[in-house]
This record gives structure tokens, C-alpha cells and sequence, in this order.
């Protein structure tokens, strides 16, 4: 399948990515800034969310109603979330009004105003959405099995504490958006209804002269631990599982996609069938895969009634345990053509290869090819995958349950 | 995008949009029936039977089913609402064949009396599930109460009670009556062979049974206009409903509304952002617009502190009445036109998106319209047309449902007013 894939980095070390996609009208781009959650100072946890309301509450020559406005008249659907990493500015409008929006971006990232008259709103809102998580069980669930599976700082979760977001004031960050906004490590992609040569003149032009921020480093602590029950009176218990897996980059990665995939890919995966199909245990039942460049995890998740919950954590671990002891071909098969099916339709979203330009660039410092990937899955075995779980088998579970009753867990 | 219809002899319609430079179709069965057909008795039976539907047939298991549509590798599902009960897959171009005969195959479900015990228990999950998100609940009972003895407020799910009570009899009874043939398009997009579909629907439907369709109860409604506060001790937040009447998705009045949704509440520049969420008062606010057979509603809705709950409630009618008295402003109607342009053009751009579109289109106007002819339509309206809007439905008419900690909100007694942010 032909792509149309481009790529260049700036001197100041910026990288530029883009796809040019012919059947669509409308094109994405999104900016990937090393400024992730990981990097907030443990006195001002939160400090990244913060920072990612206010900096579009202002910047270059306009005021944050001017920013909103001008904007929201290009069409522009757009995000700003943190990740662990990252900082993440997404948005998507019509391909025409594209350049417009970049020359709007640049002042945000280069020319916030960061207004202080802004800060207690934003830190309200910081709070709410810290205070919020308590009204959504499954996501607290998940947050609080990534702070127990991953080494500090990686599990830290984007939201902060009441504390650190009580702590900030406007110079702090300032100062936390010098250190860490800056080009080198920055990601920009777009795909889409575009041109490439005077898109990567525009980029230039907009971020050629960028410079300083500094190169901060993570001290990985030890995580914290692998059991934890949160009590709380709900109608369902939530259950969350986490096992180590190999990085994308790693030799057995399309493997360890594979068996993911044949643990939760479809509605016929291991997990759907055995926990909800069969027996009627839950409604949401699901294993993912997450990794970055030097780890990855497989994350397990079963929301259930609190009567049903034990048998759920039972049924739930036994499946992850019992898929090393064989695969058959036929499931393999299905998951090959699961893969395959979204690898081709990713190409229909502007959005989606925005994002995996990004995202294979970070991890790989390369754009996979269609026909890479696709070869990829189709040499997937189930004598391979089953070799993989024999070298990476799951286990050193960490576990976090929520709900009314602590669940016992057979350790062995 | 050439369309195509066609309806075979029992009734059954088949429409598609062809696209040859998709990479994909997607393939939609919509059943016009949902959670405002049920009697009291029968509540919750439209979307037990959409998860039956996946449960087996005479020539499939529950298994059988999940297997097929996984090796042919298509991103498959469906969803119940107040009307419509939809069964969708997306498949690559090779797999049409496989795909007709498995979603034409379930549509013909067996109901076995064991898989509808074992998925009793699935349907009471999912209600224990939207139990513990209160902005759902707040939703659910906004809506049951503002349309009252209106068929539109009855529950899509049902309760444990309603679930547990209901007999394989009486969802077979209620399958028999409503998924008949000319209660049934089917309806694709994408880069579609639609010869080879017709042929395909007309082989695997074409036995399909005839039998009268139409729905009872079909007539606007402005709602309740109660306020009501449940509280709920567990709740951290407060959330808060407030619903107004709106045009019938036969309306053409449905594209004002529309825009008028946007200007008054999107996520992003819009009316309730600036007053509420952009000063940090409330941690989300919006307004929406939902349109139904003969009825539509706007859905305004907040979540915040329990102690700002009467302020913002202050807030958000100041802002619904002053839009009510005085419109939208001409920069204001600019922009949301703006950003719904990009939006439909956006959506247009994936098989499934106008699967979605051109299926809603032909069950409630019998009409197909393509993305040009929307995209006219939301630049036709003008100021004058959300006049016309507002003065047959008011914006500040509203049914006001809050849920969370507090036990009362200003009229209905005491509750402490909002402070700034002091701790």
C-alpha cells in the first residue's frame, strides 16, 4: 500500500512528520512536548495539568477569549492532555485552515502568557478534576494500579494532589515551562490533505530559531508495591491486574501484541469468552498493552458485582496464567486478521496516523512502513507467541481492588 | 459518492453510499424499535435482546458468532437507544459476503433459555456499572423525569427487578412483533459492490416476515418542567441536568438547533465555558442536542463542588434566559457554524461515520442527503432562524434534576452558597 510519508528534524533538534493523505478534505496535526506528568516536581505534583489549562489562556498578541475565537473559527477540534512523557496538543480541522492554525500553536508554545490572573481558576479546576476521580471508580482503579506497577515517577498520575496543586503560583511555572518546553525531543506530525514542502518552509520559519529549555532526567524510584484494596462503597467491585511485557522496539514485541490480542483482541478472546460469555461475571472485561521505550505492561481489567468478584479475580488470573500452556493456530488466525483490519483502516483517520507518525518516532526513531507491520503480523505463530509467554511469562502481579471487600489472592 | 436503494418484496430496505477510495465498508442492520415501544411490564427488553441477538441461532453458538465475525477481523457492535437498536460492523471490501450472513444470521436469534439466564447476569453488570457513574445516573432520571408519562423517559436498561422478572416468552413475543422485515434498513458505506450486496441482503432476508410497524405515543412534548434533588451520600460532586424542549428530528428546525447547542454550550468558547468552567466554577459544563421521532430536547448539564451547586444553578438559567431573550450573537453564529463544517466533513470522512448518518437520515426522513447538501444547510441558518427556534422552543423552560451530596438546593431550602476558592 503506498504511503506518503515525510520527515525531517530542525537543527534545533524539532522533529517534523507528516503523511499526505489525497481522499480526505480535512488534515491533524499533533505536537508531542516532553513535558509529561513524569517530570512534576514532587513538591508541585500537578504542576503539568496546570500548565496545560493555562497555556492556552493566552499567548502571542492575543488574550485567551482572542485565542479561543480565532481558533474556533478555523474549525479547530482540539486537546490538550499530559501523559507520563509527554505533553500532548492535538487538533484536526478542515486541511485548508491548517497552516493558520500552526502559526496560532507556535505562539502557544513559544509565547504563553501564563497569566497569573488565571491561576486560581485553573487551580480550581485541577482540584475538581482531582476530586472528580472519586465519582469514576474504574478510572480511579486504573490510576492507582499505574502508581503501584510502575517505579516512581512513571506511575504518577497526571492529576496531582491537592497539596502540589495548592502550591503553584505563577512563577513556579514559568519556571517549570522554561525547563521543560523546548525543541529538542518535540515531535510535531500532521496527516492529512497537505503539502509537504510548504508545510516544513511554514515549521521552519515558526520554530527554526527555537531554542533553550533544559534536558532534565527521571531517578526512578522503586514501586511501591504490588497488593493494595481501596475500600469504597460501590454497586460493582473494580479489579485491576498489571504484568511486566516487552517495550515496542524489542525483538518479541509483535508476539507480545499477539497474545494480548488473543487474551482480549475480539469478542472471542480468552477473557471476554471465559469471564463474561460463559459465566456471566461482568459487563467490562479487558486486557491492554502500554509500553515505553525501556518497559511495557500488560493491564487487566474486570469491573464486577461485589458478590461476583472473587470468582471474577479467580477466573480473570487464571486465564492470563493458563495462556503459556498453549495456543491454537485458529486464534492466532483471528487476531492476524483483527490486526490486519485496523492496520488498513487506520489509513481512513487523519487522527489515528497523526498519531502513530508521533508515537513510532518516539519509540523507534523511525515511521514503520504498512508492509513492515503488515509482514509483522503476518509471521505471527502460535508456537511463537507461546515461546514469548515461556521467556516473558506473566507474573509479579500487581493487583489493586476497589470496592466494598478485600478479594483474596492465591499467591504462587 | 453515488447512492442506492432498493426494498425487497417483504419490505426490508437496503440503502448504500459508494466510495470507492475507502479502504473499508461498514455494514449497518438498524431496527426501528426502542426502549419508548416497551410496555412497564417488558422494560429493558429492547437492549437484552440486542446483547440475545449475540447469543446464538440454529446454526451458530455464542461462540460461533463472536469467532466468525473475529476471522473475517471486523470491528463489530451494537447499541439500544430510546428508538433504534443497531447492529454495525466494519470489514475490509473481501469480507461483504461473510458479514451479510453473519448479521443476518443473528438477526434471527434463537433466544436459548440458558444464554438468557447466563446473560441476565451481563445485563445486571452493565446496571451496576452506570450505577456507580453518577453523572449517568443523574442522566437517566433527568430525562425519566422531565418526559414524565412521555414514552421517551422510559429506561434503556431497565432494573435488576425489571431484567430478572422478564421470561424468554416475553422478549421472543416482543422480537416477533417489532424485527420484522419493514421494520428493518439495512445500510452501507463504503468501497461497496452494492449489486452484490442487494443480492446478498435479498438471499439472506428475503424470508424475512412482513408484520405492521409503527410506534404508539408520537407527539412533542415540552416536559415536565420539575426540580427535583436526589441525594446520593456516596457522590462526591454535585451533578446537575437541566432540560429543555427542542424540534423533532423531522424538523428542519433540527440544524438551528444544532448550532444554537454549540453556541450555548460546547466544550470549548462557548456561552456555559466562559461563565462556568473557563473561571474554574464548575469542572465540566455543556449542552447538547438530542432529537427524537416527534419530540427533541436540549440536555444542559454541569458537574461541581456541592457547595457552588446553587450558584452555578444561578449561572446557568442567567445564561439560558438571557439567550432566550436576546439570541445568539452574529461572531457567535459564525463560529459554531465553523466548527460544525469541520466536524461533518470530519465524520464523513470514515465509512462508519456516514453509515451512521445516511442510516438516521433514511429512518426518520426517508431521505438521503449527502455531506454538501448538510454542510448548505448548516450555513443556511441564520439569525432569524434561531429567533424562529427559541420562540417555539424555549431554551428557559426547564426540567432540573440534581444529584450527589446535597440534600437541598435554594428553593427547595437551605444549601450553603458558593464561596471563592478559600481553603
Amino acid at each position: 500500500m503506498p504511503q506518503d510519508v515525510y520527515q525531517h528534524t530542525f537543527a534545533n533538534g524539532l522533529t517534523l512528520l507528516a503523511e499526505r493523505m489525497e481522499h480526505v478534505r480535512s488534515a491533524a496535526l499533533n505536537f508531542l512536548v516532553p513535558a509529561g506528568c513524569a517530570y512534576d516536581p514532587p513538591a508541585h505534583l500537578g504542576i503539568s495539568s496546570v500548565l496545560s489549562d493555562l497555556i492556552t489562556r493566552g499567548a502571542g498578541n492575543r488574550d485567551s477569549r482572542a485565542l479561543s475565537l480565532a481558533l474556533d473559527s478555523l474549525g479547530l477540534d482540539r486537546d490538550e492532555s499530559v501523559g507520563s512523557l509527554h505533553m500532548r496538543f492535538w487538533g484536526a480541522t478542515l486541511s485548508r485552515n491548517l497552516s493558520a492554525a500552526l502559526e496560532i500553536y507556535a505562539d502557544i508554545l513559544r509565547r504563553p502568557h501564563l497569566p497569573e490572573e488565571e491561576m486560581d481558576a485553573v487551580k480550581a479546576l485541577a482540584l475538581q478534576d482531582l476530586q472528580g476521580l472519586e465519582d469514576e471508580p474504574r478510572q480511579k482503579l486504573l490510576v492507582e494500579l499505574r502508581r503501584r506497577h510502575y517505579p516512581p515517577p512513571l506511575g504518577q498520575d497526571r492529576r496531582g494532589t491537592e497539596e502540589g496543586i495548592e502550591s503553584l503560583n505563577a512563577t513556579v511555572i514559568r519556571e517549570h515551562y522554561r525547563r521543560l518546553f523546548r525543541p529538542r525531543g518535540t515531535i510535531l506530525s500532521v496527516a492529512g490533505n497537505i503539502e509537504w514542502e510548504p508545510l516544513r518552509d511554514q515549521v521552519g520559519r515558526l520554530f527554526g530559531d527555537w531554542q533553550g529549555g533544559d534536558e532534565p532526567t527521571l531517578q526512578l524510584g522503586k514501586a511501591p508495591g504490588k497488593r493494595e484494596h481501596l475500600a469504597k462503597d460501590t454497586t460493582q467491585t473494580q479489579i485491576g491486574i498489571a504484568y511486566a511485557s516487552v517495550p515496542i522496539g524489542h525483538p518479541d514485541y509483535y508476539a507480545a501484541m499477539g497474545a494480548v490480542n488473543v487474551l482480549s483482541g475480539g469478542m472471542s478472546a480468552r477473557l471476554f469468552t471465559e469471564v463474561r460469555e460463559k459465566r456471566g461475571l461482568c459487563y467490562a472485561v479487558w486486557a491492554s498493552y502500554q509500553t515505553y521505550k525501556d518497559r511495557a505492561s500488560v493491564i487487566c481489567y474486570a469491573g464486577t458485582t461485589n458478590e461476583r468478584a472473587q470468582e471474577t479475580l479467580d477466573v480473570t488470573l487464571a486465564e492470563i496464567k493458563r495462556l503459556q500452556a498453549g495456543i491454537e493456530p485458529e486464534e492466532v488466525e483471528r487476531v492476524q486478521a483483527g490486526l490486519k483490519s485496523s492496520l488498513i483502516m487506520q489509513e481512513e483517520s487523519t487522527s489515528a496516523r497523526a498519531g502513530t507518525l508521533a508515537s513510532d518516532w518516539y519509540y523507534l526513531g523511525r515511521v514503520r512502513t504498512f508492509d513492515e507491520i503488515q509482514a509483522a503480523i503476518n509471521s505471527l505463530t502460535s508456537e511463537g507467541i507461546v515461546a514469548h509467554l515461556r521467556r516473558t511469562p506473566p507474573r509479579d502481579f500487581t493487583i489493586v481492588t476497589l470496592g466494598p471487600k478485600t478479594l483474596r489472592i492465591d499467591e504462587e | 459518492m453515488p447512492f442506492h436503494e432498493h426494498a425487497l418484496p417483504n419490505g426490508l430496505q437496503i440503502i448504500g453510499e459508494t466510495s470507492p477510495s475507502a479502504r473499508s465498508i461498514a455494514l449497518g442492520f438498524f431496527v426501528r424499535t426502542g426502549s419508548r415501544d416497551e410496555t412497564p411490564d417488558v422494560s429493558g427488553v429492547t437492549h437484552f435482546l440486542e446483547h440475545m441477538v449475540f447469543k446464538g441461532t440454529p446454526r451458530r453458538t455464542a461462540l460461533d458468532v463472536n469467532r466468525d465475525f473475529d476471522r473475517i477481523g471486523a470491528h463489530y457492535n451494537a447499541f439500544t437507544s430510546e428508538e433504534n437498536t443497531v447492529f454495525y460492523a466494519a470489514i475490509l471490501p473481501e469480507y461483504l459476503p461473510q458479514s451479510v450472513d453473519i448479521l443476518a444470521d443473528i438477526l434471527r436469534p434463537s433466544l436459548r433459555v440458558e444464554d438468557f439466564d447466563m446473560e441476565k447476569n451481563v445485563i445486571i453488570e452493565e446496571i451496576g456499572m452506570y450505577e456507580d457513574q453518577p453523572m449517568w445516573s443523574a442522566y437517566d432520571h433527568a430525562k425519566r423525569i422531565h418526559f414524565a408519562e412521555h414514552a421517551l423517559g422510559n429506561s434503556i436498561l431497565g432494573t435488576p427487578g425489571s431484567i430478572r422478572a422478564l421470561t424468554r416468552e416475553q422478549m421472543h413475543a416482543y422480537f416477533k412483533r417489532r424485527y420484522v422485515a419493514p421494520n428493518i434498513t439495512v445500510v452501507a458505506a463504503g468501497n461497496l459492490d452494492w449489486p452484490r450486496l442487494v443480492a446478498l441482503v435479498e438471499e439472506h432476508c428475503g424470508d424475512w416476515e412482513k408484520g405492521p410497524v409503527g410506534r404508539e405515543g408520537v407527539r412533542e412534548t415540552h416536559g415536565s418542567g420539575a426540580f427535583q434533588v436526589m441525594t446520593r451520600d456516596k457522590v462526591t460532586q454535585e451533578h446537575v441536568f437541566l432540560i429543555s424542549p427542542g424540534p423533532p428530528a423531522e424538523s428542519p428546525l433540527r440544524y438551528a438547533a444544532d448550532v444554537l447547542a454549540l453556541a450555548v454550550g460546547d466544550d470549548s468558547g462557548s456561552r456555559l465555558y466562559w461563565a462556568l468552567v473557563d473561571p474554574g466554577l464548575a469542572d465540566s459544563a455543556d449542552t447538547s442536542f438530542h432529537d427524537y421521532e416527534g419530540a427533541g430536547s436540549f440536555y444542559t448539564s454541569f458537574s461541581c463542588e456541592p457547595e457552588q451547586t446553587a450558584a452555578n444553578l444561578e449561572i446557568v438559567r442567567g445564561v439560558l434566559r438571557d439567550v432566550q431573550q436576546q439570541g445568539i450573537s452574529d461572531e457567535e453564529l459564525r463560529q459554531a457554524k465553523s466548527k460544525i463544517g469541520s466536524r461533518v466533513v470530519r465524520g464523513s470522512e470514515r465509512p462508519m461515520g456516514r453509515m451512521q448518518a445516511i442510516g438516521m437520515c433514511w429512518t426518520y426522513l426517508h431521505q438521503y442527503r449527502t455531506v454538501d447538501e448538510e454542510l448548505q444547510a448548516f450555513d443556511a441558518v441564520t439569525l432569524q432562524t434561531i429567533r424562529e427556534l427559541l420562540d417555539r422552543y424555549p431554551l428557559d423552560q426547564t426540567t432540573t434534576l440534581a444529584l450527589g451530596p446535597l440534600k437541598e438546593i435554594n428553593g427547595n431550602g437551605r444549601s450553603k452558597p458558593g464561596r471563592g476558592r478559600s481553603r
